[in-house]
């Protein structure tokens, strides 16, 4: 049974245009104006509406093997449909940790059976994450992990590190890291400025992502190996990622929807709902950041998703794990805050970090005949107020409660079927 | 899209008006009033019988989950002059020990009719999180590195006396120089002493090496001691902990001393008529190695004494009758004057 997505208006890498788009069997089969609706087929309205290649996430904890009180592959997997993804990269960080294939090709197991996006898994860069040996990149890599990161923590021994490039050169695999140097944040709570002087917390200094980003850049002249920096959250991040650029090293970089929104200001009533890592940094980091998006500095959009059950964050501020839901929002946040022209805010979210995550071969393709029905169908004007509540999530933990968002996903296709219609999950 | 706010962040409704969480949240108003408060308390206290029935039927719970004997104790003994109910918690007796969080802990007290909690923990923003899940009065008692606002109050309160000798208090600190001394940046008397002594008007110094200062701290600093000690009205020592040695915070407690402590030759430096101040317990031998009570102006226990009126006035503030809407003097409802009857 065929789906017609009826008047809405493509934007992909292409550029734009106002068609409607026949998908049957997993596949795009005619893109044109004006279709006329088959008698048995599923109509999906689109008018006013945006049809955009399907979002990727580079950056999405789903909790699962591990944490199923926090977050499961398949409820996860459901918030990412509804906020408009068709791939997300299960972060590694699990309990077992993404280090073997056994765990990893669980991950994607529960990913296929919940069968709402495609959930590929990470892998780490050290066994257990704990930055000591190197996990089987050939093995893993050798059953499709492309992205290998000890996200949570950065690696910290710089001779590890430059190892891990090296050995990953010939491999056709990308290191992201998580830039923090450990050092320099322990017992950290919110970003080392003004309001942490006041609040009496632990300062988390933005050297100690500098000093690792800058690092990094060095290492990666010296091997040569691509490397993705996770969740630039300072200014000079930017700079030195633009500078890097310029020289021509493969670097990519991403931002996460809370760091171009919210300040450190919003930590002033202690909530620990706010309490992220990299925290939450200045005005002048959120307008750095912004401007490292709008030139190309830094690649794509990512949630960093980290589900917390509301018991762990009702623990006292210092005690609370860092993390924000980020998924259902991920577009209202970028629409509402972003000056970006609408086609640049999808590149970030689709076809680009889907060449990082080496999947542009089925995810963020052009809306053309012949590609997979991987599609998302935006209302860019719609106005919600977001209820934690009411997210698909297993946890409560968005910063964005009782805020006006501009920008919903619609409908949303998953290899040709719609697993979400009029904002809706059909599983 | 409408419906209830599900996430356990949903706010009770009580407003910053109804605690007493910082100097800053309580603003220069309150401050001010709550000094008035206080010149009124230590006048009850000063009686033969110093036990008033403004909290008649009012229960107060102390929950102490870092250990304080002395601000316990002057909570304890407020509460009780003002004839308030109280009942103390200790987090060694607590079930927090068996697994119980923190919400259902207040949770579960506040419904056994608690008015006030007052409370003191190790993180900073846990009165925060405590406003959020009851409707009872909070009194910060201390949080973590933040905030301490009822010793400020007694801070200001006792350096405004002292400074005023027999004449009435004066109203504020205009033109007071104060040097406040020490581990500044893991201080929440530091933090609450100089928001309150700015309210006022003070000039403060803070003197501290930079390892012990906060980043991106407003209040001008010096590591000179020795170059304002003659510039000085109140010189104000906070309590060097030795576990700042560890952290490569300070070398040791002997160059901490040689720096910074107030030392005899220090004392000969300064002015007589310099106010020194300590927020107790004191580490004899390095923040201070005189006797303070051969000082010719300490304060150190006129401070402890004043803190029973100073938290009389601030439980009386959040649960007498009519307290908060008006100084005493113009209040008219339920006499201020028969709340602060003899009993």
């Amino acid at each position: 049974m065929s789906i017609l997505i009826n008047g809405g208006r493509i934007i992909d890498q292409t550029g734009e245009r106002v068609a409607d788009v026949r998908v049957d069997q997993g596949l795009i089969i005619e893109v044109a104006p004006g279709l006329t609706p088959d008698p048995d087929e599923v109509v999906l309205e689109a008018r006013d509406c945006v049809i955009s290649p399907g979002f990727v996430d580079l950056h999405t904890h789903l909790r699962e093997p591990g944490h199923e009180e926090a977050e499961t592959i398949e409820s996860g997997s459901r918030a990412a449909a509804l906020g408009g993804y068709t791939a997300v990269i299960a972060m590694p960080n699990t309990n077992p940790a993404q280090d073997s294939v056994a765990v990893v090709e669980f991950v994607r197991a529960q990913g296929r059976a919940a069968g709402l996006c495609e959930v590929i898994p990470s892998g780490c860069i050290t066994i257990g994450r704990a930055g000591a040996q190197l996990a089987p990149f050939a093995e893993l890599a050798a059953v499709g992990v492309r992205i290998f990161t000890d996200d949570g923590t950065g690696v910290q021994d710089p001779l590890l590190m430059r190892r891990a490039l090296e050995y990953a050169g010939d491999l056709d695999i990308v290191l992201a890291q998580h830039c923090e140097v450990a050092r320099l944040t322990e017992g950290a709570v919110m970003h080392e400025g003004e309001c942490c002087s006041h609040l009496g917390l632990p300062g988390w200094p933005a050297v100690a992502e500098e000093i690792m980003v800058s690092r990094d850049i060095d290492l990666v002249r010296l091997t040569g190996t691509p490397m993705h920096f996770l969740h630039l959250s300072t200014a000079r991040s930017v700079g030195l990622v633009r500078a890097a650029k310029a020289e021509g090293l493969p670097i990519t970089a991403e931002v996460t929807p809370h760091h171009l929104s919210l300040s450190d200001e919003m930590l002033m009533g202690f909530d620990p709902t706010f309490k992220v890592n990299p925290p939450l940094r200045t005005r002048a980091d959120i307008d750095a950041l912004k401007a490292g998006l709008a030139d190309g500095t830094i690649d794509a959009l990512a949630t960093d998703h980290a589900p917390h059950t509301q018991a762990s964050k009702e623990l006292p501020l210092d005690q609370a794990p860092p993390g924000m839901l980020g998924l259902q929002t991920a577009l209202g946040v970028a629409l509402t805050h972003l000056d970006l022209p609408l086609a640049e805010i999808l590149a970030v979210l689709s076809w680009k970090p889907a060449a990082i995550a080496g999947i542009a071969d089925r995810h963020g393709r052009p809306v053309q005949v012949g590609e997979p029905a991987n599609l998302t169908v935006i209302d860019p004007h719609q106005v919600w107020r977001v209820v934690p509540g009411s997210l698909a999530s297993r946890s409560r933990n968005t910063p964005y409660a009782g805020m006006d968002l501009t920008g919903r996903v619609r409908h949303t296709l998953f290899n040709g079927v719609p697993v979400v219609i009029e904002g809706v999950p059909q599983k | 899209m409408t419906g209830p706010d599900q996430t356990g962040n949903d706010q009770t409704g009580s407003s910053a008006a109804s605690h007493c969480r910082s100097i800053v949240e309580l603003g220069p108003q309150r401050v001010r009033h709550l000094l008035e408060l206080t010149d009124h308390m230590a006048e009850v206290n000063r009686r033969p019988n110093p036990k008033v029935p403004a909290l008649r039927s009012r229960t107060v719970c102390n929950i102490f989950f870092e250990d304080s004997t002395r601000t316990r104790l002057s909570f304890e003994m407020a509460a009780r002059r003002l004839s308030a109910d109280t009942m103390t918690f200790s987090v060694g007796q607590s079930s927090l020990n068996k697994g119980e969080s923190l919400r259902d802990t207040i949770e579960t007290l506040a419904a056994m009719g608690v008015d006030a909690f007052v409370v003191r923990h190790r993180s900073s923003g846990v009165p925060w999180a405590i406003s959020r899940w009851t409707d009872a009065a909070v009194v910060n008692a201390g949080d973590g590195w933040h905030a301490h606002p009822t010793q400020a109050l007694l801070d200001c309160h006792t350096l405004m006396s002292e400074l005023s000798g027999s004449s009435p208090r004066r109203a504020d600190l205009a033109g007071i120089k104060i040097a406040i001394v020490g581990d500044i940046k893991h201080s929440r008397v530091a933090r609450s002493g100089i928001a309150a002594f700015e309210m006022l008007g003070a000039e403060v110094i803070a003197v501290a090496p930079r390892t012990l200062i906060p980043p991106h701290f407003s209040t001008p600093v010096t590591q000179d001691l020795d170059t304002i000690l003659p510039e000085i009205d109140a010189l104000y020592l906070l309590r060097m902990q030795s576990e700042r040695m560890s952290g490569a915070l300070v070398p040791d407690l002997s160059e901490y001393t040689m720096r910074f402590g107030l030392t005899p030759e220090r004392v000969q430096r300064m002015n007589d008529n310099v106010v020194v101040m300590h927020p107790g317990p004191m580490n004899r031998g390095v923040e201070i190695t005189v006797d303070p009570a051969e000082l010719p102006r300490s304060v150190i226990t006129k401070q402890v004494t004043t803190g029973i009126a100073v938290r009389m006035a601030v439980l009386f503030e959040l649960l007498g009758s009519g307290a908060a809407q008006a100084a005493p003097e113009t209040s008219t409802e339920v006499g201020f004057e028969s709340q602060m009857e003899e009993l």
